[in-house]
């Protein structure tokens, strides 16, 4: 099970990734990605998956969850903005903190009990966060509208320094950095590419071994003497705070916090990013990240009238039969083609995206070691 | 005392609901050791039968009346089912009946529906991480659902009880009470009996054949059972397909309460999830007394009474009650020892 | 095994790389334009964002055919719909400022994420100048403010809460549907005749913002006409079975039931309600009634029979008489074949309403398009003479009540207008409901 890292492979790994982050409009250009929304979205919920692996992908314990500490995350995220300072770095810490601090509460109870029930725990947890947040929590969370910034908000930190906001609705910057548009793709970027090298130490660290030998076998490591609980609780809280971090993001770059973010769906989306891109591998959360975004965002957006224009090569007869046969997958049908690429993923490429990245691998490097493609880890009932 | 009456009704009937719903998914748990996300779509699906056969039996013969015209212009159309015009009153009836007669539909269809799903694809995966189970059925569950609603529309369908049963009975008078103070609808107590018969069927159906038995040996020890040279895989294709009729079965009976929609298995999935989880992975009787119990907790947590002391109660008594049960009892209320724990 | 990590020093050397990218975002910045997408081209483009998937599906769809049709008429395409008995003549059916209308279209969700997600998507990558549509109060607002901040118009579409042009109203949005504020005040009179003053109410009421501003303004209103209310209890949204609020109204000594409930709920706690008996029940001597005060036609198709004799508003219905609703719905049915929701009849107005504000205008700049919206009075666009007011862009025109109809001649007939509720009688004060519309907002590209 143990897998051999190089030192350079390591490096060759963050510098492709940094390329990628730092060259992503160009890239996704093409496929018609390029635009700061979507890549924003890329790199937040990459963060947000990232962290979820280092819970699930070294200690197998699933959460259903999740999205709470996200919401989290960004409800203390809007209140910075409202309450202190524009300035995104105090949201920034808040957030994760706050993230941290509910994973903490909530992994200190949902992790007396594993496999199953753990996961139902974790999910009745977000559950209620999520049905108060929407209703008996209003003065806090501002329920269905969500949390918004208003012209008279205090922001008491602005206003000791001076900082003037004009009579529009104040934006989030960095020391006078606008924090929308593509600016605040460039600083997801960054976050996101920090966030991923801190996993990657985590995961070759002796506390990522750890957290491997409990997924591996949690009564051996008991019999052993070691109590693994403080071990799991502080796998937990990191991947609370990275989706509280996750959340602050997202009001960073779009200051409204909603309370369906906390919905069981979004908790079931980010396991489903994690297990899509390959569960207990570094990269395959991001890339499951953004394969499901992408599907969200731009195969729904296909219509008839689109759809005519890509297929006006045709003769008319066949243009609209082939319109109508892939009006089905696209547009209004863009969920019928996420539940089938999810089925068709998880039959031919057990290890999720990256298994497929890896046999691709394998392929260029010869016919030598045909038939002998890793699987990476992943979890085992 | 006639809201604490009604109240448990109210529980009894959400509870017949909810264990109805679970039973399908604890039995595929704990047999097959599959995490079917999908069984919320089986659910749906029975609830579809009924709305088919409804259409089907009232597709009308649409005759043109030039004489009228429609806002847009086009002639009135006029329409009469065929089967009214070919069995008169009968017709009549078999409409008006369509819901239970949907019953007859749904079993066969979802015996079939279950046992292609479990051949063609769960099989696959009983030997592979839950994880990629969860991921796969819950694909499933997505086109599943993204068929129907390219059928039927998102909108719910109305299902109508059949006459007889469509109003509701006076209870109150059975128990010695003033008229009119307790009355409950006639088909939510055809729905409690209905879950009660069910119920009682696939135990003893579980208790007393050989079929059952092998197949409560082979959720306590799937590989002994096979050692002894019996052949598990195809009953537990036939536990599958019973899962799904069940799952149908609630499904089909539950279209008056709740007019059916695509999105429907959804709603109901993580529920049925909790009920299970609560009841005890593993366990038939756990599921069924947890349905039974978080139905009357959460009547009584909606009661005004309730609320007016913790707000909000009602929408979280559910995971709540989860939470502690799961804490002062690791297995839930009767769950068994390494099944899911790990 | 050999583990060896990676050090700061080589993290810092891989970050230097990313400082490379930094530079990619020149490359990407348009033309300098007058305000966000200022359109060059032969063509500008709309934003429809309407809910493609969950539980508003259909109404969505409704809303996208509207949009579709309206796009067609203001192209000059088909039978010109409401062009024609529109008070306003500035559109001649060759496009807006002489460039013809392309759209792009987006799946809310019904979520107030995935719709600002899509929102900005057709504002970053499509060029949307404006952006229309969606099926709640909680995505309008959400989506409102986007618009905002981006420097586009947003065009609202099915929102019913007072918050939209009230508490949350922003320059740059507008609401052509009506409120809850205006459904108790069109509602109160009616309920009067039907019902007589001495009535019990007891509440229903879906447990978000909506809910509690429908709940408002109905007690308000049948307050003051001297009813009672006997209790008002919040369920959660999406509860499915209602038995466990329906069953304390039996005997609470209320002899209204008031269902404060939108889309699938209302569907099934009118449902519920009526297989509890409650609509055949004798209280204090008098039958008892239900009102929902928000109907939608597609939605109570969901309910069935239940909806007879059920007493609602709705901003439009197709069963509408006057020369605009009758062309709308000879082009909407010919087109389609059905007639059209009050979903699609408030998109297809505001699409009108704002590419005529534009020809007015001249320009697509928001402000300058906000302006000419901004205190416009017209007539023809099947609600009666209406006036967008200017203090908080909210449409005042005429309440139809409803009830649900005894004899539908089909599946689509659902509803009868009992009354039409002058404008005068639900106009307020646009201070009574706060809020700050702030300064347009044109954004800067």
């Amino acid at each position: 099970m143990i897998e051999k890292h190089s030192r350079r492979g390591d490096l060759l790994l963050l510098l492709g990734f940094a390329l990628v982050v730092a060259f992503a409009p160009t890239i996704f250009e093409p496929i018609g990605g390029g635009y700061p929304d979507l890549l924003q979205k890329f790199a937040i919920y990459g963060i947000f998956a990232v962290g979820f692996n280092i819970l699930f992908g070294l200690t197998g314990y699933l959460s259903f969850g999740h999205a709470a500490f996200l919401g989290v995350g960004s409800y203390t995220a809007v209140w910075s903005f409202k309450l202190l300072t524009m300035n995104v770095l105090p949201a920034l810490v808040l957030a994760t903190v706050m993230g941290g601090l509910f994973a903490l509460f909530i992994g200190f109870i949902a992790l007396r009990r594993s496999g199953i029930y753990f996961s139902i725990l974790t999910l009745a947890f977000a559950q209620m966060s999520y049905n108060l947040a929407y209703s008996v929590l209003t003065p806090i969370t501002n329920g269905e509208t969500g949390l918004q910034l208003t012209h008279g908000d205090p922001r008491v930190l602005d206003a000791l320094f001076g900082v003037q906001h004009g009579d529009g609705l104040p934006s989030t910057d960095l020391f006078g950095m606008s924090m929308s548009g593509w600016s605040g793709y460039y600083f997801c970027g960054v976050v996101l590419f920090a966030m991923f090298y801190v996993s990657l130490r985590i995961f070759r660290s002796p506390f990522g071994m750890m957290l491997r030998a409990v997924k591996s076998n949690q009564n051996r490591m008991n019999y052993t003497g070691i109590n693994t609980r403080p071990y799991t609780l502080a796998a937990f809280v990191i991947s609370g705070m990275y989706a509280g971090l996750a959340g602050g993001l997202m009001a960073v770059t779009d200051p409204l916090a909603g309370a369906e973010r906390m919905q069981w769906t979004a908790s079931g989306e980010v396991v489903l990013m994690t297990i899509l891109g390959g569960t207990g591998t570094l990269l395959g959360p991001v890339l499951g990240a953004g394969v499901i975004k992408y599907f969200e965002n731009i195969f729904s957006a296909f219509n008839e009238a689109t759809l005519m224009d890509v297929f006006s090569f045709l003769p008319e007869t066949l243009q609209h039969g082939a319109v109508a046969i892939t009006g089905l997958f696209v547009g209004e049908g863009w969920h019928l083609t996420l539940g089938a690429l999810f089925m068709l993923i998880v039959i031919f490429l057990p290890g999720g995206l990256m298994e497929g990245v890896n046999r691709i691998k394998a392929l260029f490097r010869g016919g030598l070691r045909r038939g002998e493609v890793r699987r990476p880890a992943t979890m085992t009932g | 005392m006639d809201a604490f009456v009604l109240q448990i009704l109210n529980g009894l009937d959400k509870g017949g609901a909810y264990a109805l719903i679970a039973l399908g998914l604890t039995l595929v748990f704990g047999t097959l050791g599959v995490v079917n996300f999908a069984h919320g779509a089986l659910f749906m699906l029975g609830a579809f039968c009924a709305v088919t056969l409804q259409k089907l039996l009232s597709l009308e013969k649409v005759t043109e009346d030039p004489t009228q015209l429609t806002a847009w212009g086009t002639p009135m159309e006029i329409r009469t089912p065929y089967i009214e015009t070919w069995l008169g009153d009968l017709g009549t009836t078999l409409i008006d009946y369509s819901v239970p007669v949907s019953i007859l539909l749904a079993i066969p269809v979802m015996l079939v529906v279950g046992v292609v799903m479990e051949r063609g694809l769960i099989k696959h995966f009983y030997k592979r991480p839950h994880a990629e189970q969860i991921l796969v059925t819950f694909g499933l569950a997505i086109v599943l659902q993204e068929v129907v609603k390219s059928f039927f529309g998102a909108n719910p369908i109305p299902q109508p009880a059949p006459e007889i049963v469509a109003g509701s009975a006076d209870i109150g008078l059975l128990l010695g009470m003033d008229p009119g103070t307790v009355v409950y609808p006639w088909w939510r107590m055809v729905y409690l009996l209905f879950s009660a018969v069910v119920i009682g069927l696939v135990f003893a159906f579980l208790q007393f054949t050989t079929f059952g038995m092998v197949v409560r040996a082979g959720m306590a020890d799937r590989e002994t059972v096979g050692l002894l040279g019996i052949d598990i895989d195809r009953r537990f294709t036939i536990v599958f397909g019973l899962a799904a009729v069940v799952a149908g079965m609630a499904g089909v009976m539950y279209t008056p309460i709740l007019s059916p929609d695509y999105h429907m298995g959804m709603d109901f999935l993580v529920l049925s999830f909790v009920v299970v989880v609560v009841g005890g992975m593993g366990s038939l009787g756990g599921a069924v007394a947890a349905g039974f119990l978080l139905g009357i907790l959460q009547s009584f947590a909606s009661m005004n009474e309730v609320k007016t002391i913790l707000p909000g109660i009602d929408q979280i008594i559910i995971y709540l009650v989860a939470v502690a049960i799961l804490l002062i009892r690791p297995r839930g209320l009767m769950g068994r020892r390494g099944v899911m724990e790990s | 095994m050999t583990r060896r990590t990676i050090t700061r020093r080589d993290l810092l050397k891989t970050s230097a790389v990313l400082g490379a990218g930094f530079a990619a975002p020149m490359i990407f910045t348009r033309g300098a334009m007058a305000y966000t997408n200022e359109p060059k081209g032969a063509t500008v483009t709309f934003g429809f964002n309407v809910p493609q998937t969950g539980a508003y599906a259909d109404e969505g769809a409704d809303e996208l055919r509207a949009y579709q049709l309206a796009v067609k008429h203001i192209n000059g395409e088909g039978d010109g719909g409401m062009l024609a008995t529109f008070s306003s003549k500035a559109l001649k059916g060759n496009g807006v400022n002489g460039k013809k209308v392309a759209y792009v279209t987006g799946d809310t969700q019904t979520k107030s994420d995935a719709a600002r997600a899509s929102a900005k998507r057709m504002i970053e990558k499509d060029g949307a100048v404006m952006i229309t549509g969606g099926s709640s109060s909680g995505v309008a607002i959400a989506v409102q403010g986007l618009c905002q901040e981006a420097g586009v118009i947003f065009m609202a579409g099915l929102t019913h809460s007072n918050d939209t042009t009230g508490k949350d109203k922003r320059a740059n949005g507008f609401r052509h549907f009506f409120n809850t504020e205006m459904s108790g005040a069109a509602l109160a009179p009616v309920l009067k005749n039907a019902f007589g003053t001495d009535r019990v109410a007891y509440h229903l009421t879906a447990d978000y913002t909506w809910g509690w501003s429908q709940e408002g303004s109905i007690k308000k209103y049948t307050e003051q006409l001297g009813w009672k209310t006997a209790a008002a209890v919040r369920t959660p949204l999406g509860a499915g079975d209602f038995s466990q609020y329906i069953t304390p109204v039996l005997n609470s000594g209320a002899d209204v039931l008031v269902l404060n409930h939108y889309g699938k709920d209302m569907v099934n706690s009118l449902t519920q309600a009526v297989q509890f008996g409650l609509r055949d029940k004798q209280v204090n001597g008098k039958d008892f009634a239900i009102v929902v005060p928000l109907y939608s036609r597609l939605m109570a198709q969901g309910a069935g029979e239940n909806v007879k004799g059920i007493f609602g508003s709705t901003n439009w219905h197709w069963s509408l008489q006057d020369e605009g609703s009758k062309a709308f719905v000879k082009s909407f049915g010919k087109e389609y074949g059905f007639p059209p929701s009050q979903a699609a009849h408030t998109c297809y107005c505001q699409a009108i309403l704002y590419a005529d504000a534009c020809q007015r205008a001249g320009t697509f700049m928001p402000s300058e398009v906000g302006k000419a919206l901004e205190g416009f009075k017209f007539d023809g666009l099947g609600n009666g003479p209406t006036e967008y007011r200017a203090a908080d862009h909210q449409c005042f025109k005429d309440v139809l009540v409803v009830k649900g109809k005894e004899k539908p001649t089909s599946k689509f007939d659902v509803l009868e207008v009992v009354e039409v509720t002058p404008r005068s009688q639900v106009e307020y004060p646009a201070e009574m409901l706060g809020g700050e519309l702030g300064p347009f907002n044109n954004g800067t590209a």
